[in-house]
C-alpha cells in the first residue's frame, strides 16, 4: 500500500519539461500575433485529442465516432447563443454537461462490446447523429450550418475580436484546466485501474475493480471534455457546421492522437500542434493530396512508431541513458 | 403501389447483390484472420478503374473487361497481403484499423491524381441497356444481369467452400485457426488464396458497380460503411450471412430512399446499431 501511493506520488510530480511546454504555449501572443486564430484552433483540437486519449490511450476503447460528443457540445453552445444565451462560460458548462449526459447514455452500450462490434457501434452511433443533425435542419440549419450565433464578451470584459486574442487566451485556459483535471484523474487509483482494464479486461474484476462501471465513468468524462472542446469551437468561431459531427473529424482526431502517441497525455497535444500547423502550411495544395500524406504517415506510424512520436522519443532517450 | 413495391424490391435486391460481391471477401478473410481490413473497398476501386480504362481507352468490350478487373484486384490484394498485411496479423484492432485507413487515404488520393474527381462514365453493350418485359412488368436488363452474376458467384462460392478440399481447409481455419494449424493445414497459404479471391471479387463488384452507382475517387470511402455493415450484420466468415445481410441492406436502403427520402441514411444506421446491440456477432455469426 505504502509503495503504491509512493508510485502514484512520483507519477504525479510536476516535471520541469512540462512547465517549459506550458510557458511555450504563451509564445504565439508575442511571436506570432497573426496566427492567434490558428493557435486557438490548435488548443481546441488538442483538448479534443486529450478527451480521446482518456478512453483510447488509457482505457483501450477504440472509437471511430468520437466527434459525436464534440458535435453535441458545439451545437449546444451554438444553439444557446443563437437563442439569446450568449454568455460563454455558462454556455461552455451547459454544453459539457449535455455532451457528458449523451456520453453517459451511450456508454451503457459501448462498454458491453469489444473488437469489431465496438468499432462498428461507435462508427454507427456517430453516423446516426450526423444523419439526425442533417435531417433536423429546422434546428441545426442542416447542411448550411447554424447561422446567427452571437457570443457575449468573456466575463463581460473581453470581446472576441478578429485577431483571436481573446479566443486563444480563452481556449488555452480551458485546455489547461481540462488537462490538469485529466492529469489528476489518470494518476489516481481510478486511472491505474483503467490501465489495468486496458491490459486485461477479464482479470480486473477478479481483483475487485468493477470494469464496466469504471469504463462508463471514464467514457462520460471523455464525452464532457469533447463537448467542451466542441463548445469552444462554436463560441470562438461563432458558427457551427455539420462538419463537427462528421466521420472525417473522428478520423482526424484519431490520427492526431496516434501520431503524437496515445496513452501519454501530451501525445494528443503534440499531435494537434504538428497536424494543424502542417495542414495550415500545406493548405494551398489540394485536400486530396493532403490525405495522401496523412495515409502514408499512418502506415509509417503503425509500422515503425507503434507508440507515436512521444513513444519513439521516450524509447530513444532510454537507449541513450 | 404494387408495381412500385415490386420495382423497389427488384432494384433493392440488385443493389444488395452488388453489396454482396463487394463484401463477401472481407467477411471470409475477417473470419479467418480477424484482420480488420478497412481497405477492402480500395480493391473494388481498382477493379472499377481497370474496367473503365480498358473500355474507354482501349475499346475493350465491357464483358471482357470484367475478368481483367477481377484479376487486377486479386493481384494487387495478394501483393499487399504478402508485403504488408502479413506483419500485422498479431497487431491490435486499432493498429489494423489505422493501417488500413491509411491505405484507403492513399488509394483515394492516387485515384484522384490519375483520374480526377469526376464520376467515371462507362459504356455497356446494347443488350444490357434496355429493359426486359416479364409478367407484365419491365426490369432493367443490367440489374437482371447483375443479379444473375451474383447468384452464380454465390452458388460457386458455396460449392467451393462446402464440397472441395480447399473449402474444408478454409472452413476449418475460420472455425479454429490454432486447431487447423495443429492438423497440418497451411493456414497462411489458405488465407493468401482466400484474400486474393476476396479482393478479386471486390474488384469485379467495383467494375459492375459503375453502371449502377457510379465510380469516383471516393468510392473506397463511400462504400466502406455499407460493406462493413454487411459484414458486421451478416456475421464473420459466413457466405450465407453476407448474402442475407446484403439483400436486406440493399432492399431497405432502396426502400428508405424511395419511401422516406427525408430520413437519408438514418434508417440504415439505426438498423445496423439495433442488430449489433441485439446480436454483436451478427445475424449468422457463431462467435
Amino acid at each position: 500500500m505504502e509503495s503504491a501511493s509512493r508510485y502514484l506520488e512520483a507519477q504525479i510530480r510536476w516535471r520541469r519539461l512540462e512547465t517549459v511546454f506550458w510557458l511555450c504555449t504563451l509564445l504565439p501572443f508575442v511571436a506570432a500575433p497573426a496566427y492567434l486564430q490558428l493557435a486557438s484552433q490548435i488548443a481546441i483540437t488538442a483538448l479534443f485529442a486529450l478527451s480521446l486519449d482518456l478512453i483510447l490511450g488509457y482505457a483501450g476503447i477504440v472509437s471511430l465516432g468520437h466527434a459525436a460528443y464534440f458535435g453535441v457540445g458545439a451545437y449546444t453552445a451554438g444553439l444557446l447563443a443563437k437563442h439569446g444565451w450568449g454568455e460563454p462560460l455558462s454556455g461552455l458548462l451547459i454544453s459539457g454537461i449535455l455532451a457528458g449526459l449523451t456520453g453517459y447514455a451511450t456508454s451503457h452500450i459501448i462498454v458491453r462490446f469489444r473488437h469489431l462490434a465496438l468499432i462498428m457501434l461507435t462508427l454507427g452511433l456517430g453516423l446516426l447523429l450526423y444523419e439526425a443533425a442533417n435531417s433536423a435542419s429546422w434546428l441545426t440549419g442542416g447542411a448550411d450550418g447554424l447561422q446567427g450565433v452571437r457570443i457575449r464578451p468573456l466575463l463581460e470584459m473581453f470581446r472576441f475580436d478578429l485577431y483571436g486574442r481573446t479566443a486563444y487566451a480563452y481556449s488555452l485556459v480551458v485546455l489547461l484546466a481540462c488537462f490538469l483535471i485529466s492529469r489528476r484523474i489518470i494518476h489516481s487509483p481510478f486511472g491505474l485501474a483503467l490501465r489495468g482494464i486496458r491490459e486485461n479486461a477479464l482479470r480486473m474484476p477478479a481483483i475487485g475493480a468493477p470494469s464496466r462501471a469504471h469504463l462508463r465513468k471514464v467514457y462520460s468524462i471523455a464525452a464532457i471534455l469533447a463537448g467542451v472542446a466542441g463548445a469552444l469551437l462554436a463560441q470562438t468561431t461563432e458558427t457551427v457546421s455539420l462538419e463537427v459531427l462528421s466521420f472525417g473529424r473522428s478520423a482526424d482526431v484519431l490520427v492526431i492522437l496516434i501520431l503524437g502517441g496515445a496513452g501519454r497525455l501530451y501525445g494528443g497535444l503534440l499531435g494537434a500542434i504538428l497536424y494543424m500547423v502542417a495542414r495550415d502550411q500545406f493548405s494551398g495544395i489540394n485536400p486530396q493530396y493532403w490525405y495522401f500524406w496523412i495515409g502514408l504517415l499512418l502506415v509509417a506510424v503503425v509500422m515503425f512508431l507503434p507508440n507515436g512520436i512521444l513513444g519513439g522519443l521516450a524509447k530513444f532517450s532510454q537507449r541513450k541513458s | 403501389m404494387f408495381a412500385s413495391l415490386a420495382g423497389v424490391l427488384f432494384d433493392g435486391f440488385a443493389y444488395g447483390m452488388l453489396l454482396f460481391l463487394l463484401s463477401v471477401g472481407l467477411s471470409v478473410t475477417l473470419g479467418m484472420m480477424n484482420f480488420v481490413n478497412l481497405a477492402h473497398c480500395s480493391f473494388a476501386m481498382i477493379g472499377g478503374y481497370v474496367a473503365v480504362t480498358l473500355v474507354n481507352s482501349f475499346g475493350w468490350p465491357f464483358l471482357a473487361s470484367l475478368p481483367i478487373a477481377f484479376l487486377a484486384a486479386a493481384l494487387v490484394s495478394i501483393v499487399l497481403e504478402r508485403a504488408l498485411y502479413r506483419r500485422l496479423y498479431r497487431a491490435t484492432d486499432l493498429d489494423q484499423c489505422l493501417f488500413t485507413i491509411g491505405i484507403v487515404f492513399i488509394s483515394v488520393a492516387v485515384a484522384a491524381y490519375f483520374y480526377g474527381t469526376v464520376q467515371q462514365p462507362i459504356s455497356t453493350p446494347p443488350y444490357l441497356r434496355g429493359s426486359v418485359q416479364l409478367m407484365g412488368m419491365s426490369f432493367a436488363a443490367y440489374r437482371l444481369f447483375l443479379i444473375v452474376t451474383a447468384l452464380a458467384i454465390a452458388a460457386l462460392l458455396v460449392y467451393a467452400l462446402e464440397y472441395t478440399r480447399f473449402g474444408a481447409q478454409v472452413r476449418a481455419a475460420v472455425d479454429n485457426q490454432r486447431m487447423a494449424r495443429g492438423l497440418g493445414i497451411d493456414v497462411d497459404r489458405a488465407f493468401a488464396v482466400t484474400f486474393a479471391l476476396g479482393g478479386g471479387l471486390a474488384g469485379l463488384g467495383g467494375a459492375l458497380a459503375i453502371e449502377m452507382v457510379g465510380l469516383d475517387h471516393a468510392f473506397a470511402f463511400t462504400y466502406l460503411v455499407y460493406v462493413l455493415i454487411v459484414v458486421a450484420v451478416g456475421g464473420l466468415g459466413s457466405i450465407g450471412g453476407s448474402f442475407a445481410a446484403a439483400a436486406v441492406l440493399g432492399i431497405s436502403d432502396m426502400a428508405g430512399k424511395y419511401y422516406f427520402p427525408w430520413l437519408g441514411a438514418f434508417l440504415i444506421y439505426l438498423v445496423m446499431v439495433g442488430i449489433l446491440m441485439w446480436r454483436p456477432a451478427g445475424l449468422f455469426g457463431k462467435r
